[in-house]
């Protein structure tokens, strides 16, 4: 497997180089559909590849993802060029129906009409598949799609992206990645009241349940502690040495999308994330190795660490067999609040790989609430050496 | 094609590298030594050792092992640990249907040839993520106590 | 007393048989019973064969002197090879390492269990079945050979002796081995009544010799059923409905055969099975196959619903099982009462091995390697699925991983042999874990009501016990059911029949069936449920009555009830009943009558801060009679309590919208080695007892002691299984 990750890197590698010129056009419309992460909203379990249907349970309600396969009634197949292009950098959908935030468009808006066609082309490639995803679910005032005007007279900067001329075509081509492609900040940049994104760039925020971490260049709290071979190992693979694995909607943008970026790519994600002004915000990174005498009254997490837990993880966090086991370095271990850990604990949390598919199972039913928040502080105080503030009702359905 | 070398000997299998290595061992090789208990990790069954260390083989990959060698029940007892470990289950009548003892064993040679004095705190550790569901742990505590030679008395 | 002999004598009494199935109805004579073709051909161990000498249905003994004994019951971790062996090795004298043990072919002429009443192995009824008759088919054995040898000599055969195989003339000290007799002594008429050793001069039965089955277990040689490989072999996974009574709707053939070493996809109504060359193929064109399912009637189904049906029954009158005085009467003259709702869960079975069966059906015969506590079942359903004849259904016995009543259902052989019959070659069809918990027959949820009263004395004037759940007896053996079908007697075992003697006591049992799993046989069967509603009734009535629990069961022994009195004493002594213990910790005590041994039990138990359970220590002493093997008893009453109390602390299968919420070991959760407590087991010396079983006295007595414990540690009285799921943190 190490040989075929290498000859596979040599490929994308050699992709690269050649990059856009030489991928046929259907290849490139492929290649950038990934680089948009479609897929993560697009694809469904439980649907057909392409035909929507992934709920969004968002503050407001519950959304569904659009068929994007070209079924011309439940699909995309009507939309001509300019509808389509419109929709991407406007959020309005054929017949002038506003689209919910939940499509990153204040982020495909800086795609260029190129790009967008190059996805649509793409997208036309594949079969038709008649599928109408459920009707939206929407709480009143909410439920009024002409109040998006006013949120996009406010949220959508509606301009395509301008690269800067101080900086080089490496960073120009990593700022597009990230912001117009990637839609990155939609997840680690906090959000404004209206939901917008707010000004703090990557500075984390929290969405779905979820907390996407900082990535400014802070070097305690952000990415600054991270050398460029481990930020691009760990988006081609979701995983680095020292810095845990990727989980929850990271390990699915690793999955869908970063993982098919060629290497030059990566390199140039990693150069534009290298100067987002440092920002001290959210929980500070954590040591690659347990917590020597982290102390604390945790007898009952120790025991359960061991039944559950160190089969794979390892007492020491280092991992049995696989790198995606090891813990020493995880982010998710310094968060006092346990956010992240939480969710793995509740939904577990899986990663197609190179070497098979990563995956945990949810530890809830057999386990109490309790026992889980002994376990998630005890996993918080062995790898960063921090008290957790984890308590069982942070593992009650919300609502109970 | 994969190349995997198991107990010393290389064997060309024709299959894809995703396949979990337990299947390649028992389905390919035909080495049934090496259990399937649940798939997932959770009950080591199919512990089998990759250049020594202990592994779930549920869950590692042929396509991973590269040039790493394993060795599964079937010729642990070649090493000395390994030796002296089934001799104390043996002696400690440890078994009882034994399906999850050739993990058990593994888990427990792979422990003593890296603490070969351990307590039974060391053992909780090490043996944890094995399941036996015929519950003989009292005896594989007392078996590995016994392979080490830290026996208490009385 | 006892639902499984009074099963045995409904099925002697000649009833039908159930669900069609075939039903032997003879016990095993000792008259020559060499198998016939069919079985001889059936057992598929080339070691049973009919040449050289076969005194009876479980000794074999060749020219060469080999000596192999055929196991009437399936082993699967209770060590009953080597005690079977070693019943018959005594009178046969011949050494442990002489013999070779092989599995009975389906036979039930030859090997009905006598406590059973059908080739089965359960209800810790081996040994109490065997005690004899092993015993007795050795001495026959011996008495012909040393006949046999006699006659060779002209000799008188009371001059001569047998050991290790060979018999010796005191006289002149000629010597032949057992092989070299085995020819002549076919020929002698087999003798009647031969007398059995006395006790005293046992040299093999009540020692502890290494057991016969473990080497191969821990070197890796040992042949599972799962491990079963034959030539152009292949492997197969299945998927069933989600939902009981559901249909298979649609499915990606396509998709599956694409995956490499895929051979096959088997579609039936109700199942898919992908074949493949291993089970990586078969496991990963499953998945592509994409099963959807038509989930039918129960998929709205839920525990509310079961447990709300379960409850209005519960306020039905039942059938009385057992009533002496005017329970009711007594109730309402009662100084002090009590009553209380106990309930216990659907419980998976989830033993080591998935289940898995492997199967070649061909237009002429069928071959079936399967390991099962139901032989003659197991051909029995292979025969009616593929219309051939019985005869030729071979059934290979293979070792087991584990069976806790599992492998008493045919249901896996059933659905294997369905699929076999599509495809020429030989398949291994295994269920994967997930597969295996959510399309188990499980272990029937039980909703116990009890009102009891105490009289000024604090005695107990009256019980009232209605026990309300599905019949495992009524599905898998119907002519086992008592009073017009009504009464399942496996349900109120243990609940009939306590130690204690009540004022008056009233039994019932109301049969209520949930529509959405089929209920099985489970380790410890009715004594599993009933003693730990009991005992912990037992436990509150002594907090009631202001008594200590020890004194207050002694209080309600009857008088003449030495062997309960000794293994209470025996308990309190050795667990330091009384000695005071740090806050947060406490003992509890089970007392139990049950497959004929009698027990007690003490937990150890410490209850931390956040409410977790912690076993430090259990101490049983038991008393089952006649010893064959200490060192097994001790081990399977060491591994029968961490079962139990595995199911006490965590096991719980729940069912929403129609199916089972659990699938594997993260959310069925097993007790873990840093988890397990030392277990100390003492035996009472009472050889001229009865036989008691002890398979599953363990998993009976691990609920209530701990329990018992858990109430005296933090005055919490759990009346619910499991304890540590959520209970110990709900106000
Ligand atoms: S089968 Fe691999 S851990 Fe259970
Ligand atoms: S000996 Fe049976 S599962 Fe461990």
């Amino acid at each position: 497997m190490r040989r075929a990750l290498l000859s596979l890197l040599a490929i994308l590698a050699g992709g690269a180089k050649l990059h856009a010129a030489e991928q046929t056009p259907l290849e490139h419309g492929e290649y950038l559909t990934r680089a948009a992460d479609c897929a993560a909203c697009h694809s469904a379990p439980g649907h057909a590849a392409w035909t929507g249907g992934r709920a969004f349970a968002l503050p407001f309600g519950t959304l569904y993802s659009a068929n994007i396969t070209p079924d011309r009634e439940t699909g995309i197949g009507a939309y001509t060029d300019d509808e389509w292009v419109e929709m991407l950098h406007h959020g309005i959908g054929r017949g002038g129906r506003h689209l919910y935030p939940a499509m990153p468009y204040n982020s495909y808006t800086l795609m260029s009409r190129d790009d967008a066609l190059a996805i649509k082309r793409y997208l036309f490639s594949l079969p038709p598949v008649k599928a109408p995803p459920p009707p939206n679910r929407m709480n009143f005032p909410f439920d009024q799609r002409w109040l998006m005007v006013g949120w996009n007279l406010i949220n959508n900067p509606d301009r395509r992206f301008r690269p800067a001329q101080d900086k080089s075509a490496e960073w120009n081509r990593g700022a597009y990645l990230v912001d117009a492609l990637g839609h990155c900040g939609q997840c680690h940049t906090p959000r404004t009241l209206t939901q917008g994104l707010s000004e703090r760039q990557f500075a984390g925020a929290k969405q779905a349940g979820w907390v996407a971490y900082n990535l400014t260049s802070d070097k305690d709290h952000g990415l600054g502690g991270w050398s460029d071979a481990a930020l691009v190992q760990y988006l081609h693979e979701g995983q680095a040495p020292g810095h845990g694995p990727a989980s929850g909607p990271m390990a699915e943008a690793v999955q869908n999308s970063l993982r098919y970026l060629s290497d030059a790519d990566l390199h140039a994600i990693v150069a534009y994330l290298r100067d987002v002004p440092a920002r001290a915000d959210g929980a500070a990174s954590v040591p690659a190795t347990p917590v020597a005498g982290a102390g604390g009254d945790d007898a009952l997490g120790a025991r359960l660490f061991a039944e559950a837990c160190a089969g794979c993880h390892l007492t020491d966090g280092s991992g049995r067999q696989s790198a995606w086991a090891a813990l020493g370095g995880d982010h998710s271990a310094g968060d006092p609040a346990g956010t992240n850990l939480v969710q793995v604990l509740l939904h577990g949390s899986e990663l197609q790989t190179t070497q098979g598919l990563m995956f945990m199972h949810g530890f809830t039913g057999a386990y109490t609430h309790q026992e889980l928040a002994a376990l998630s502080n005890y996993v918080i105080r062995h790898f960063s050496g921090r008290a957790g503030t984890v308590t069982a009702a942070d593992f009650a359905p919300v609502g109970k | 094609m994969v190349s995997i070398t198991v107990n010393g000997t290389e064997y060309p299998l024709d299959v894809t590298e995703d396949m979990p290595l337990l299947w390649a061992i028992r389905d390919v090789i035909g080495l049934t030594g090496t259990k399937f208990g649940c798939g997932i990790a959770q009950c080591g069954a199919c512990t089998v050792h990759v250049d020594g260390k202990p592994v779930r083989s549920c869950l590692y990959p042929v396509g991973a092992l590269g040039d790493k060698k394993v060795t599964t029940i079937e010729a642990i007892g070649r090493s000395e640990a390994g030796a002296r470990v089934q001799a104390a289950w043996l002696d400690k009548e440890v078994v009882q249907c034994g399906y999850c003892q050739s993990g058990q064993i593994m888990s427990a040679t792979a422990l003593l040839q890296r603490n070969p004095a351990p307590t039974d705190a060391d053992i909780d550790q090490a043996m944890a993520g094995n399941i036996c569901r015929c519950g003989t742990y009292v005896r594989i505590r007392a078996a590995i106590h016994a392979a080490a030679g830290t026996e208490r008395q009385g | 007393m006892n639902a499984l002999v009074a099963r045995r004598a409904v099925l002697q009494a000649g009833a039908a048989a159930a669900g069609g199935l075939l039903l032997s109805l003879r016990l095993p004579g000792l008259a020559r019973a060499a198998p016939g073709p069919a079985s001889a051909a059936a057992s598929g161990s080339a070691s049973v064969s009919g040449a050289g000498f076969a005194p009876n249905a479980f000794i074999r003994i060749d020219r060469q002197g080999l000596v192999t004994l055929v196991m009437p019951n399936a082993e699967f971790g209770q060590g009953i090879w080597t005690s079977a062996c070693m019943l018959i090795a005594e009178e046969l004298e011949v050494g442990l390492d002489q013999v070779t043990p092989v599995a009975a072919p389906p036979d039930g002429a030859s090997y009905t269990d006598p406590e059973l009443g059908e080739q089965a192995t359960g209800g810790s009824a081996s040994i109490r079945g065997d005690w004899k008759r092993l015993r007795q088919a050795g001495a026959t054995g011996r008495t012909m050979l040393v006949q046999a040898a006699a006659n060779r000599w002209g000799v008188d055969p009371a001059g001569c002796t047998a050991a290790r195989a060979v018999v010796t003339h005191g006289a002149t000290g000629r010597t032949l081995g057992y092989g070299a007799l085995a020819d002549e002594a076919a020929l002698l008429p087999v003798p009647k009544d031969v007398p059995l050793k006395p006790q005293s001069a046992f040299t093999l039965i009540g020692t502890s010799p290494r057991r016969l089955d473990t080497p191969a277990k821990v070197n890796g040689t040992a042949i599972f059923g799962i491990d079963v490989t034959m030539p152009g072999m292949g492997v197969g996974t299945v998927a069933a409905c989600p939902v009981k009574g559901g249909r298979l709707r649609a499915f990606d053939e396509k998709a599956a055969r694409a995956i490499k070493g895929v051979r096959d996809v088997v579609a039936l109504d109700d199942v898919i099975a992908v074949i493949g060359d291993h089970m990586w193929a078969a496991k990963q064109g499953l998945q592509a196959a994409n099963a959807q399912w038509d989930e039918g009637p129960n998929a709205s189904i839920g525990m509310a619903q079961v447990i709300a049906g379960l409850d209005a029954a519960s306020k039905t009158d039942g059938v009385v099982a057992k009533s002496h005085g005017d329970a009711t009467a007594a109730l309402d003259q009662a100084a002090k009462k009590l009553d209380v709702v106990y309930q216990l869960p659907f419980l998976s079975h989830a033993p080591m091995e998935p289940i898995n069966t492997t199967i070649h059906v061909r237009p002429d015969g069928a071959d079936l390697w399967v390991g099962t506590q139901v032989p003659v079942r197991a051909q029995a359903t292979v025969a009616q699925e593929t219309g051939l004849p019985i005869d030729k259904v071979s059934v290979h016995c293979q070792v087991i991983g584990g069976a806790f009543g599992r492998r008493l259902d045919v249901d896996s052989i059933t659905q294997a042999a369905r699929i076999a019959r599509h495809v020429a070659y030989p398949v291994k069809l295994i269920w994967t874990r997930e597969e295996d918990i959510q399309h188990d027959l499980y272990r029937p949820y039980y909703y116990d009501r009890i009102t009891a009263g105490l009289d000024a004395d604090g005695r107990i004037a009256a019980w009232s016990h209605r026990v309300t759940g599905s019949s495992v007896m009524a599905r898998w053996a119907p002519p086992g059911m008592e009073m017009d079908g009504k009464l399942d007697p496996d349900a109120v075992e243990g609940a009939v029949e306590t130690p204690y003697v009540f004022g008056a006591q009233k039994t019932e049992y109301v049969r209520h069936e949930p529509d959405t799993v089929t209920t099985a046989w489970w380790r410890g069967v009715g004594p599993t449920h009933n003693v730990f509603v009991v005992e912990s009734v037992i436990d509150e009535l002594a907090g009631l009555a202001g008594k200590d629990p020890v004194a207050f069961r002694r209080g309600l022994l009857a008088p003449d009830d030495k062997r309960a009195r000794a293994v209470l004493d025996l308990v309190v002594e050795k667990s330091g009943w009384g000695a005071a213990l740090p806050s947060g910790e406490g003992r509890g005590v089970a007392l139990q009558v049950a497959f004929g041994t009698h027990m007690a039990t003490v937990a150890h138990v410490a209850v931390g801060k956040q409410g977790e359970i912690r076993v430090k220590r259990v101490t049983v002493a038991l008393d089952c009679g006649p010893v064959v093997n200490p060192d097994t008893i001790e081990s399977q009453v060491q591994g029968g309590i961490i079962f139990g109390l595995t199911m006490a602390l965590y096991s719980e299968i729940t069912i929403e919208n129609g199916r089972v919420l659990q699938s594997n070991f993260h959310d069925y959760r097993m007790l873990r080695i840093n988890e397990a407590p030392m277990v100390d087991v003492h035996i009472v010396h009472n050889p001229d007892g009865s036989v008691g079983g002890i398979g599953e006295t363990g998993t009976v007595a691990a609920a209530p002691a701990l329990a018992n414990a858990i109430f005296a540690a933090t005055g919490r009285r759990l009346r619910r299984i499991p304890f540590a799921t959520g209970q110990m943190s709900e106000a």
